[in-house]
């Protein structure tokens, strides 16, 4: 018997679908508002992404600017790094060790004023906790080339890391005179295993890397840089290394012309900002290398931009069409009485209601995906085109931000079917909706000024439905990099699934109490 | 004449909703303004640490104000499209213009008065909640004030404004006829325009932000750094009044023209 009066439910909801489809197809309104919308999410994004032009000065005189964006490294993923540093290099033929120890770490900072170029005049001494200095093994010196390095940090202690992404933590701790650290790469085919030791007799191994591919022939040797400040301010770093080894072959002294100093990636092209020119001083086993950059995944500093940003504006607007939509879908059925039919034919109300959240739902989904799948690629082209930087998307991220895009739309068109439920008025309903699911997205830096924008900016994104535009973030944060990852640069502050989430929250408490009435109501 | 605005009057008045829009309309307009006042905190010397605009953070609840009187103003004439009274009213006033006309009237007159004490409200929240923000004598603020001439105009220029709100709210549905479409269109031109300004840069934004009848309008609020605005206070209600003149005036084409 339960199967029965199952199947008679499921029957019953089918057929209040397929009566609130025809309802909704055949208002010729409505479709044309549907295509109209989903016009403007392509309209918009491309005129968004048609008004970004980026340009850059090589030097402070006003005749190097040129139009286009400096070069940013891919690394062996695609990904978008840092690649900048000073490496003083020694070739390593086949199985081998690099061993060092590091004696000091020292740096400096820039003082000056942030919209100047950061030179060596004036700064203060000072080490920031990313800056690295070590042993380094490549198979090539191109930036965003494939390694795997053993490090001392100004104040992360001693780290593995390979390939930008990947970190181990070894010793804690500065270095200090008193607490040197001794560290050493060995290379066994393709994996590259990193070990550390305070005496240079007992070794720690800190952990291990496989590099795909890696030539018989590769670079080793001494590396420094020093990153960004998370107040912006360009940094230098300068380590001190003795008992310089690298076995086989050649030591040091004994192949002359066999250690080659070179900056990786500094350079006015180079997206990254710099503290003065890297060097390096050799005495027979000790070297000192002076450096500025950082190895690591990239930021928003390389130009935050992303297609997916150019579609806030268009899916706002589309946004607000659906509100309208969602509304007038419930509310001219009470305006004309309809309801009451619709209630005769289908006595279960949760099923009406059921079957218009599933019709209103799709109606969104579709215009929202369907538009973003059309706007992304033309961001894209036309951003490339200006010779705008993109930052690299994969096409997870792609399709996440597509599906994510018709979501955002479907559900704020469901919540506003609930919200034109529970009023049963349509100005009401469409005056609430704006206000609720619209403002807050653009309400800081225009409306409440600058001092405050920051964090209440960040709040709206977080607790009220524009958490939901969260889906259009594509920037990947690293625990690697000292960053604000703030709105202004470009981050939302909730990953893109939890700020659908709060908004499949709106829509669901908009829902239930829509139902609930509902089922209490007359209609 | 006479005549036109007393039915209008009538309606208007024995409508329930418009005594609760109304009240709605102050109460949101102060408790936002209050709400935003308490919400700040301008640390002295910080980013545009000396750029605030007391008078100005005192008025903002009218940028959600206007919302509701907005929607007072569509409702004034889509209802009667709605239930059909529209037929009746333009039957007994064969002059379709004043109709309109004697509804426009009405409508801002209550808005008037409603905005009056939306303002006034306003500007006392501001007055006792901006100095414990940091906007105090200490930090180079005076107190909001009447007696000074820019709030005094910001003050009646937000007024104004609202009025002027009403009147292209009441234009565009007399033109779309039905409440949620007006709704939609109404606060779509108020409240997209300064999104897309925030998105695009230089003389395009300077270009959006003189002409969108709620970034032009509300330079009326501005007391400081008035030289740097893209548009100068007065100029920028007149583009608001040229945008509910627009709307009047085709409305009352339409109205006139097309079949009830």
């Amino acid at each position: 018997m339960t199967t029965s009066v199952t199947s008679s439910r499921n029957g019953e909801f089918l057929a209040a679908l397929r009566a609130e489809w025809t309802k909704f197809r055949s208002v010729r309104g409505w479709m044309i508002a549907l295509a109209f919308a989903g016009l403007m999410i392509v309209l918009f994004t491309y005129l968004q992404a048609n008004g970004k032009h980026e340009g850059y000065c090589t030097t402070r005189n006003p005749n190097s600017c040129v139009t286009g964006h400096p070069f940013v490294p891919s690394g062996p993923g695609g990904e978008a790094v840092a690649d900048t540093f000073r490496f003083v290099a020694h070739p390593l033929i086949g199985n081998g060790t690099i061993t060092a120890r590091i004696t000091s770490l020292t740096g400096r900072i820039w003082a000056g004023p942030a919209n100047e170029a950061p030179s060596l005049a004036d700064t203060r001494p000072g080490v920031t906790a990313w800056a690295k200095a070590g042993l380094l093994l490549t198979p090539s010196t191109k930036q965003g080339s494939a390694y795997a390095a053993i490090m001392a940090t100004g104040g992360h202690g001693v780290r593995f890391q390979e390939d930008y992404t990947h970190d181990q933590t070894g010793l804690p701790g500065p270095i200090l005179g008193a607490a040197p650290r001794w560290l050493r790469l060995t290379r066994t085919g393709g994996t590259i295993t990193g070990y550390d030791s305070t005496d240079g007799t007992t070794w720690r191994r800190i952990g291990s890397a496989h590099l795909s591919d890696l030539p018989n022939r590769v670079d080793v040797g001494l590396f420094a840089t020093s990153p960004v400040t998370y107040g912006g301010s360009a940094t230098q770093a300068t380590a001190n290394f003795d008992h310089v080894a690298v076995d086989p072959g050649a030591t040091v002294g004994t192949a002359p012309g066999g250690w080659l100093g070179q900056n990786i990636g500094t350079g006015l092209d180079d997206f990254y900002t710099t503290l003065g020119t890297g060097s390096d001083q050799r005495s027979a086993d000790s070297f000192a290398v002076t450096g500025s950059g950082d190895i690591a995944p990239a930021v928003a500093l390389a130009g935050g931009d992303t297609a997916s940003d150019s579609l806030l504006f268009g899916l706002v607007v589309a946004v607000i069409f659906l509100i309208v939509i969602g509304t007038m879908f419930i509310t001219t059925e009470y305006r004309r009485g309809l309801i009451r039919t619709t209630f005769a034919a289908t006595p279960n109300r949760s099923s009406v209601l059921a079957a218009k959240v599933v019709v209103v739902g799709l109606g969104g989904f579709a215009v929202g995906a369907v538009a973003a799948a059309a706007a992304i690629p033309l961001a894209q082209h036309v951003m490339k085109g200006n010779g705008d930087y993109l930052f690299p998307a994969g096409p997870f991220a792609t399709v996440r931000t597509i599906a994510g895009s018709g979501a955002l739309v479907a559900l704020t068109a469901i919540a506003a079917l609930g919200i034109g439920t529970i009023l049963r008025r349509s100005a009401g309903t469409i005056l609430l909706g704006v206000v609720v699911f619209v403002l807050p997205t653009f309400t800081g830096p225009g409306i409440i000024g600058p001092t405050s924008s920051g964090s209440v900016a960040t709040w709206l994104y977080r607790v009220t439905p524009a958490a939901g535009f969260s889906v259009l973030g594509l920037l990947p944060r690293s625990g690697l990099v000292s960053y604000p990852y703030t709105m202004a640069n470009g981050y939302y502050p909730l990953p893109p699934w939890a700020g659908l989430l709060v908004l499949c929250a709106y829509a669901a408490v908009a829902l239930g109490v829509a139902r609930f009435l509902l089922l209490r109501r007359d209609a | 004449m006479t005549d036109a605005l007393r039915a209008e009057w009538t309606k208007l008045r024995t409508l329930t909703g418009t005594s609760w829009l109304l009240l709605a309309a102050v109460v949101v307009t102060v408790a936002a303004s209050a709400a935003i006042a308490a919400a700040t905190h301008v640390s002295p010397g910080g980013p545009g640490g000396d750029s605030q605009d007391p008078t100005k953070l005192a008025l903002v609840g009218v940028d959600l104000g206007q919302a509701v009187v907005a929607v007072l103003a569509v409702l004034a004439i889509s209802e009667e499209y709605a239930t059909g009274m529209i037929s009746v009213s333009l039957a007994a006033m064969p002059r379709r213009v004043v109709v309109l006309a004697a509804k426009a009237a009405n409508i801002t007159a209550l808005t008037l008065i409603a905005a009056t004490l939306a303002t006034a409200g306003c500007l006392i929240s501001g007055r006792l909640l901006l100095p414990s923000a940091g906007l105090d004598q200490a930090h180079g603020y005076a107190l909001v004030s009447i007696t000074h001439g820019p709030t005094l105009r910001a003050a009646v220029g937000s007024v104004l404004y609202l009025g002027l709100i009403a009147l292209l709210s009441l234009g565009i549905a007399t033109i779309a006829r039905d409440t949620a479409v007006s709704t939609g269109i109404v606060l779509g031109l108020l409240y997209l325009p300064p999104l897309l300004a925030q998105l695009v840069t230089g003389s395009l934004r300077r270009h959006l932000e003189q002409i969108a009848p709620m970034s032009a309008g509300l330079a009326i609020q501005a007391t400081r750094h008035t030289k740097t605005l893209p548009i100068p206070p007065w100029a920028g209600l007149g583009v608001l009044a040229a945008w509910a003149a627009g709307a009047l005036l085709i409305s009352g084409t339409a109205l006139t023209i097309r079949d009830a």
